[in-house]
């Protein structure tokens, strides 16, 4: 648009491009070899499978036999079987352990380690942080099931401090199982969080906590009034990761608890691939994928309104 | 600043404190791994006597020269074509339309958001469809496409700060858009290269859904797709299992150590732009 705005109007009184080479039939040739490649690419492994999952979603196909035409009515399942709906208000619930966890916790820490992040101590510490987002998610999902297996790290803590009645197998427990998948997942993305916040501290004017302190500001309120609304994006941005960690979680659900017990850690993703190739069930897999898309999306959406940087 | 505060020790306390949670879990397996074979060991204890003997054995039974190797593969089929095709189409959108392409440019960034599970059962029966399924190819083709978005959103964002001038300069010298491509833009967007290629390397070795839904044979996984296989074969010998973890793990954690900043560096800024 701002090219618009500087360009000269030519001798018919009509705007000249800037620069004026764009424009040319030899450069939009050109461009369209340089994207081709991608573009063909990203056409036949994205939008021609969402394509057909799509098509798949209207369908009623065990996959190998004759599909038969199944209009809408797989969203209606997806949208009213009460299995279906705990799957995808497990997600929900997932999304309060993925996201508040390292975003209130990496908040309270990005804030108090505010400047003590360089050197070798800083070096350190981004190091280790990040081994979790290094290491495959099946692996920290074995390592968390053993930390919660019954003789697990977890149970012995317990029992160290006196609290053995409450030791238990936390990933087979009805009640348990979902929160501590909750853990894993906050485990793997709560050092990425603190050092994107502790990252976003660092750009925020320090004569700002300067003039606040002056003023007699307590912590609290320098926390309130300075960092929070500095690092409106940095939270954006860890929110939008941790959402769509947790609604499309996969590689932590299938190794740590398989869904279980009952359903009560099935995740979308998990269902989609049960429901596809053990169920047989492809135009009801497909239904519940083109939802957990819409859902992805309609859950973000709102995430990146509220934290751009209004220009 | 280097007094020691009492507000700096309680920020060095807690980062040690989110240390010591982030490196528990690792510390456990490493204490189980040691433990004597056939045995339910606990969560943290050094082993009386530490069986270092059990990473040689989960090495030979996870195969692991096998695993780094079909993971080789796999990254090397993947990581370059996807940055090439990638940093021209960035070019491409960023230096050579105009606005009235813009349409194109979103077409790519639809996908960012996409979950790979929307359409991992349409990629089965194409990947079968193909031919290709249970081989290595039916996860490195579908994961350059995937990884197109993310992968063009991030060149094309280098290629708009890079000043028009430099084009402009370029042409005058009597280059071709290919020529100026390859000669001038490419050298300069090497840390872009570089960040999106340790990313990508990344996303590739620790794939786990296509793997496991394209590729029946453990061995022409990635790691993180074998690791799967492995948990559902030697899950239940704890010692083993923790041991085959932490092989599996090895490579990318020692690569990531050595290249800490790069890594590092790549992450944060694939979380902002992502």
């Amino acid at each position: 648009m701002t090219e618009d705005k500087t360009s000269i109007p030519d001798a018919h009184g009509q705007k000249r491009r800037l620069p004026p080479s764009r424009g040319s039939r030899k450069t939009r040739q050109a461009a369209w070899l340089f994207v081709a490649p991608a573009f063909l690419a990203y056409a036949a492994f994205v939008l021609v499978p969402l394509g057909m999952s799509i098509y798949y979603s209207l369908l009623r196909w065990d996959g190998i036999g004759k599909a038969s035409f199944h209009g809408l009515r797989n969203y209606v399942t997806v949208l009213t079987d009460s299995d279906l709906l705990q799957i995808i208000g497990n997600a929900f619930q997932l999304v309060l352990y993925f996201t508040l966890i390292p975003v209130l916790l990496g908040l309270a820490v990005a804030s108090a380690i505010r400047s003590h992040m360089d050197g070798r101590f800083g070096t350190l510490t981004r190091t280790v942080l990040f081994l979790p987002q290094v290491i495959p998610l099946v692996a920290a999902g074995i390592a968390w099931s053993w930390m919660f297996a019954s003789t697990g790290l977890v149970n012995q803590t317990l029992k160290a401090i006196g609290l053995s009645s409450w030791a238990r197998g936390w990933l087979g427990d009805f009640v348990w199982a979902l929160p501590a998948v909750g853990i894993i997942g906050a485990w793997v993305l709560l050092g990425l969080c603190t050092m994107l916040l502790v990252t976003g501290i660092t750009k925020i004017d320090p004569s700002l906590y300067e003039a606040a302190r002056l003023d007699g500001a307590r912590p609290w309120h320098e926390f309130r009034y300075i960092t929070l609304p500095g690092l409106r994006q940095e939270i954006g941005v860890c929110i939008t990761v941790t959402v769509i960690a947790a609604l499309a979680s996969f590689d932590i659900v299938y190794i740590s608890t398989q869904g279980g017990p009952g359903i009560t850690t099935t995740v979308p993703g998990l269902e989609i691939y049960r429901l596809a190739f053990a169920h047989r069930q492809v135009g009801l897999a497909s239904a519940l994928a083109i939802v957990l898309m819409v859902l992805v999306l309609i859950t973000i959406a709102p995430v990146q309104w509220f934290t751009r940087d209004k220009k | 600043m280097k007094t020691a505060t009492p507000n700096t020790l309680l920020a060095r306390g807690l980062i040690i404190l989110l240390m010591i949670v982030t490196l528990l879990p690792f510390l456990s397996m490493l204490s189980a791994a040691l433990a004597p074979q056939g045995t339910y060991p606990n969560g943290l204890q050094w082993p009386a006597d530490p069986q270092w003997g059990n990473f040689v054995r989960a090495f030979e039974v996870a195969r692991m020269d096998q695993l780094l190797l079909s993971s080789t593969l796999i990254v090397l089929g993947v990581v370059p074509i996807s940055v090439l095709i990638s940093t021209m189409a960035g070019y491409g959108l960023a230096k050579l339309t105009s606005n009235k392409y813009k349409w194109l440019y979103l077409v790519f960034v639809f996908g960012l958001t996409l979950p790979f599970e929307a359409v991992i059962t349409p990629l089965y029966y194409e990947v079968r469809a193909l031919g290709l399924l249970n081989t290595r190819f039916a996860i490195i083709l579908p994961l350059i496409g995937l990884y197109m978005p993310f992968s063009v959103y991030w060149m094309r964002a280098h290629f708009l700060n890079v000043p028009h001038d430099l084009t402009e300069a370029a042409q005058l010298d009597g280059a071709t858009r290919w020529k100026e491509f390859w000669l001038v833009q490419v050298p300069l967007a090497r840390p872009a290269i570089m960040s999106l290629t340790i990313l990508l390397f990344l996303w590739t070795w620790n794939q786990f859904l296509l793997p496991v839904v394209l590729v029946q044979d453990p061995m022409q996984r990635t790691m993180a797709g074998a690791l799967g296989a492995f948990q559902g074969q030697w899950g239940t010998d704890i010692p083993l299992l923790c041991a085959g973890s932490l092989l599996i793990l090895t490579p990318t954690v020692a690569l990531f150590l050595v290249f800490q900043r790069q890594f590092v560096a790549a992450l944060m800024q694939g979380a902002v732009k992502g």
